[in-house]
């Protein structure tokens, strides 16, 4: 889960890391009196959770309280890349002497974490390593060892910082390691005129995984099906298609996607998956009851495709679940054509309860290219 | 043959006692595995009983692999013990240890494979294991829906494997790895591919990958360097959304990076055949396993052909012939 910057700077608050004066506001009122509480010419930030707001005009200066509620008010509901500013951070203006930029993380490739630290900030990072990579110091970090006083003190001289930044470069390790971070980053860390480090943004990636051990309270909760879908335990991610996508097993839902996408044609041009759903291994009758009854909820879907392989579950047990799920629903079960196909384990078992079952709204087609284009036709209308 | 995981292998289960533990104890003993302990913490000196064979539970896996000659431990400790499960395992020296358990955190799995440093392969977490057909079964692969055979498979996803090895079900596998759909795993691509090539009871190669990291991509360059068994691929994951993790925590698309288009890509230019929908996939291996085969043990070693990352497969084909 990504932090937004002000959430992010709380934490590094948490953790000793110098950070610009100021808090978050909803509103130009309250903009109005954290610039006031301020007391000093102030910054107005558009909390997204994406990069180029100030291309975007997302960051506006303001002098005083007046003109920190006024841009605020701009900056508010303001669009960037489809995230929209519910919030704005106020801060007190911190001029830079120099901007650097560092990062920990969590490095993918080779399984391992990785410092990355520059003296030169303020730029998007994959544009300086596209324009200058030598300028961009990457250590690998022992994830046992860890970045002590020396190892920070080694990666500020080799990337050009000032001395009294190891302290701040440490004080992010931890961040990273003590909240589960898979990316911390500063971009850009200062160094004010009177020499002090001060991290000017910030960007930091929690893992989902590691929920148990900490005590975060980020989640934004709305009535979004995602969120809905959540609350249920399911795995759901809204695209812009019509055809609703459930089956069991995070590959083979993201591959019937593309089977599905893949299907159009002139004739079926709008018949685009309208989500993800991985209802997981079981399926069980309720499982699959409460991911039929989302993918309903969608009013943009015009056919259903549920796509499930028998593994450990043998197919008569996931049609059961099947045929139970669709009594669940009731009336709402009958509204929009639903295609299954069952494969694997005991198929032949579980296509015979379904056919037996005569629910006026399922079809079966027994292969997953040809299920994924009979439900883009219907979802077209074809 | 097979790689990783034999008849003769003696498997210990972590977190027997628990019922996903207890479920596909049963199961992997069903598939033929010879599973010979079950470790969990505070219950040494009990036994569990399978019907046709009873299995004792240790304390440790110091204790049950001294007691027992284990050589591969499948762990199933829910996700908050795993990272501690798994340390153990290392420290013990198992030289395989697959982790099912998902939701592992990611802080946990660098770790464990550090300290694992080449000694212990781990394969996972978040994966369904790993089954020799007719041999054994580590994990959770339902081991009747295919046959012992000479295909070798490696993929991240659970689903997408049942799935191949279902529709090559009468061809068969010598062995079907799940390495798992997490940032950080502890078995890679490159891993198995270099394995298969060397197991002389593998013919050819199926990979399937999805969105996510470049493991795929560094598995092509591995290809076009390394292996001349025929491979042919899948990736999942052509209409994901950026930035929107689609199941696995490690199927995510980030600003233009971790796109299957560029997997594909990366595939198709060292000549793998690349399948649109799994079923062509399928369809794919059938037709590279009837145009000829590199014969195993001897030709494929011989022969290897010269070739920079550009080599078309049927350039491959011809001069293996």
């Amino acid at each position: 889960m990504d932090l937004y910057e002000y959430q992010a700077k709380e934490l590094f608050g948490r953790h000793g890391i110098p950070v610009p004066a100021g808090r978050v506001a909803a509103t130009p009122a309250e903009a109005r009196e954290i610039a006031a509480e301020l007391n000093a010419p102030v910054v107005i930030k558009a909390q997204v959770k994406t990069g180029g707001r100030g291309k975007a005009g997302g960051i506006r200066p303001a002098a005083g309280p007046v003109s920190a509620e006024q841009e605020a008010a701009r900056v508010l509901g303001m669009d960037i890349k489809g995230h929209v500013a519910r919030r704005v951070l106020v801060e007190a203006a911190t001029v830079p002497f120099e901007e650097y930029y560092a990062a920990f993380l969590v490095d993918r490739t080779e399984g391992g974490f990785l410092a990355m630290v520059s003296g030169q900030g303020g730029m998007e990072i994959e544009e300086l390593a596209a324009t200058d990579p030598d300028a961009i110091v990457k250590l690998p970090i022992d994830p046992v060892t860890g970045v002590d006083a020396d190892t920070a003190r080694l990666l500020a001289a080799k990337s050009g910082l000032p001395e009294q930044a190891a302290d701040t470069l440490e004080k992010l390790w931890r961040v990273l390691v003590e909240e589960d971070a898979l990316l911390v980053e500063v971009n850009p860390l200062i160094c004010t005129t009177d020499q002090h480090i001060v991290a000017l943004d910030g960007k930091v990636t929690l893992d989902d995984n590691a929920y148990f051990r900490h005590a975060w309270e980020y989640a934004e909760r709305t009535d979004s099906l995602e969120d809905r879908a959540r609350a249920k335990g399911l795995n759901y991610v809204k695209l812009d298609g019509r055809v609703g996508v459930i089956g069991n097993g995070a590959g083979l839902v993201m591959s019937t996607l593309d089977v599905v996408a893949a299907s159009r044609s002139e004739a079926i041009s709008r018949a685009a998956p309208a989500n993800f759903l991985d209802i997981g291994g079981g399926a069980s009758a309720q499982v699959m009851a409460d991911g039929l009854e989302i993918i309903l909820a969608d009013p943009d879907v015009r056919s259903v495709l549920v796509n499930v392989f028998g593994g450990i579950t043998a197919c008569d047990a996931v049609a059961n679940g099947i045929v139970t799920a669709l009594e669940l629903l009731g009336e709402r079960g009958h509204a929009r054509p639903i295609v299954v196909r069952l494969d694997g384990n005991n198929a032949e078992v579980g296509r015979r309860i379904l056919s037996e079952a005569r629910h006026p709204a399922v079809r079966q087609v027994s292969t997953m290219d040809g299920a994924a284009e009979t439900a883009a036709r219907l979802a077209a209308g074809a | 043959m097979a790689i990783f995981l034999t008849k003769d292998s003696r498997v210990l289960v972590q977190g027997m006692t628990g019922a996903e533990g207890t479920r596909h104890t049963s199961r992997m003993l069903a598939a033929g595995t010879d599973v010979v302990a079950g470790v969990t913490p505070g219950k040494g000196g009990r036994s569990v009983d399978f019907g046709e064979r009873t299995v004792p539970v240790f304390g440790s896996v110091a204790e049950a692999m001294a007691e027992t000659g284990a050589d591969v431990s499948v762990v199933f400790v829910p996700p908050r013990f795993t990272g501690g499960a798994v340390e153990e395992a290392v420290a013990a020296g198992v030289p395989l240890c697959v982790v099912i358990t998902e939701g592992v955190p990611v802080h946990d799995a660098v770790r464990f494979r550090a300290l694992a440093n080449g000694r212990t392969r781990i394969i996972g977490p978040n994966c369904p294991g790993l089954i020799s057909p007719g041999q054994s079964s580590a994990g959770i692969i339902p081991a009747d829906i295919t046959s012992a055979g000479r295909i070798g498979l490696v993929s991240k996803s659970g689903t997408l494997t049942y799935q191949l090895m279902y529709e090559l079900r009468d061809l068969g596998f010598s062995t079907a790895v799940g390495i798992g759909g997490d940032p950080v795993v502890g078995t890679t691509h490159i891993d198995c591919l270099r394995a298969f090539q060397d197991d002389p009871g593998t013919d050819a190669i199926v990979m399937i990958g999805e969105i996510g990291g470049d493991a795929e991509e560094r598995a092509a360059a591995f290809i076009a360097e390394h292996v001349t068994k025929p491979v042919v691929a899948y990736v999942a994951g052509f209409t994901a959304p950026e930035g929107k993790t689609m199941g696995h925590a490690g199927a995510i698309v980030s600003g233009s990076s971790g796109t299957a288009q560029a997997k594909k890509e990366a595939l198709e230019a060292v000549g793998v055949r690349v399948g649109r929908t799994p079923s062509e996939t399928a369809r794919l291996m059938r037709s590279a396993l009837s145009e000829g085969v590199p014969s195993s043990g001897g030709a494929a070693g011989a022969e290897r052909p010269e070739r920079g990352k550009a080599a078309a497969y049927g350039d491959r084909a011809r001069l293996t012939e």
